[in-house]
């Protein structure tokens, strides 16, 4: 074959980029997890919360999440029934230590664990100017630490409050679902501790999870449904003060 | 022929655009992550590198395996719905990280004064009992978590005022936190 050193010049490139396309792939996490077969979510039951804060520990200690930063956080709802849109809520450090003791009056109290709804349609993955958020084939919303620039557009999208910046890596965090755990078939950490199942995680694409049972029986509500996010963090009980 | 007489300033300058659109090509391909656009708008791998951090709570199922007697003990008492890791939190030591070897990006990165800490490496209670020991959880400060009484908590729930309960006695002198209900077999 005879090529001219123009030709070679013109060859050269494009055999590299097709070489490389050719043998780049990126394997699946781990051989037994199939993205495809799940569709992660988490059902909370708040008539069962008693606002430890085991939730809030665990995370922390699992995660490696930060003093002063919460993926996951417990609020205590204290609501009078003339005016139930100025609710009474306190969350101190996220209710990692528990709650004061509350005394008993004409209010009613509950609490109400929060962290990342797993928004089907989510806002903060559509403003990312990057790519480095979005929702993975299994419904899990995942940040890539390694491509986020730290904007915190997210942080500002996300209408649950869910998203801070992590101040030694400067990008955006928040709830991974325990991505680790739940692809190799453990549950959350926060599920895990949790000492009356108020929190239960839930695979919405398994037929045998008893979610779709609950779901059909149980009268449920997603924060914030006018925003039409997709959430997938259900609530069980939720009162209409909570915001 | 006649037609491209007077064009080899247009061949040349298309010329150029290839060798443009070529040089754009290669950059484009170092530049860009393999795996971005494997699934969406995003770098596949990055599921992969998040699935990879460390799990520090190992689930209960992992304790039953040498703690049967306590797991036995838990199952038959009001306790038994609770997992181990609950009470006695993530048993595990971090290890001295390894410095990663930098990539083009990490130096990047350090460069504008970024980084990204590895994930630290640990041990775990389960992988080596004898090195990474248990603390003995503190019963005044566990027990009375759940089960101080407050209006706020849903009232099913068994509560008690510790003062009152048991004025400064430990929970523990009288409840065997496995299975706490004295009058089923559950006292010291």
């Amino acid at each position: 074959m005879n090529i001219s050193r123009r030709q070679m010049l013109i060859l050269l490139p494009a055999a590299a980029v097709a070489w490389e396309y050719a043998v780049a792939g990126t394997p699946e996490q781990s051989p037994n997890y199939k993205m495809s077969d799940h569709w992660w979510g988490m059902l909370i039951d708040i008539p069962k919360c008693i606002g430890c804060g085991n939730c809030v520990r665990a995370c922390r200690t699992e995660n490696d999440v930060p003093e002063g930063f919460y993926r996951t956080w417990v609020e205590r709802y204290h609501v009078s029934d003339e005016d139930m849109t100025q609710p009474e809520v306190i969350s101190p450090h996220g209710g990692e230590n528990g709650f004061p003791v509350a005394a008993e009056d004409d209010k009613k109290y509950f609490f109400v664990p929060k962290m990342c709804n797993h928004c089907a349609d989510s806002p903060c993955t559509q403003v990312c100017p990057v790519g480095a958020t979005f929702v993975a084939p299994d419904g899990v919303v995942l940040v890539d630490q390694k491509y986020c620039l730290g904007c915190a557009y997210c942080v500002q999208a996300c209408p649950y409050g869910c998203r801070y910046i992590h101040p030694q890596k400067e990008t955006a965090d928040k709830c991974t679902l325990c991505y680790h755990r739940i692809t190799q078939g453990l549950t959350t950490a926060c599920c895990e501790v949790c000492p009356t199942g108020a929190r239960q995680l839930v695979d919405l694409k398994d037929p045998k999870d008893p979610i779709h049972e609950f779901l059909k029986t149980h009268s449920v509500q997603v924060l914030k449904p006018q925003m039409a996010t997709g959430a997938k963090a259900f609530y069980y009980g939720l009162d209409g003060s909570v915001r | 022929m006649s037609t491209f007489k007077n064009a080899g300033h247009l061949f040349r300058f298309a010329g150029l655009f290839v060798l443009a659109f070529l040089v754009f090509l290669v950059v484009r391909h170092y530049v860009v992550p393999k795996s971005f656009g494997q699934y969406g708008h995003y770098r596949g791998a990055a599921m992969g590198e998040i699935a990879a951090h460390p799990t520090k709570f190992v689930g209960h199922e992992t304790c039953e395996a040498c703690h049967a007697d306590e797991a036995a003990k838990k199952q038959a008492g009001k306790h038994a719905h609770l997992s181990c890791e609950a009470c006695h939190g993530a048993i595990f030591q971090k290890l001295p990280a390894d410095q990663p070897k930098l990539n083009l990006y990490g130096r990047f990165l350090a460069l504008v004064g970024k980084s990204l800490p590895p994930d630290v490496p640990i041990l775990h209670h389960a992988e080596d009992p004898t090195t990474v020991k248990p603390v003995l959880p503190d019963t005044a400060v566990l027990c009375a978590r759940c089960h101080t009484a407050s209006a706020a908590k849903p009232k099913g729930f068994p509560q008690v005022n510790p003062a009152e309960h048991s004025n400064g006695v430990p929970c523990d002198t009288c409840h065997q936190p496995h299975s706490p209900a004295i009058d089923a077999g559950g006292a010291k």
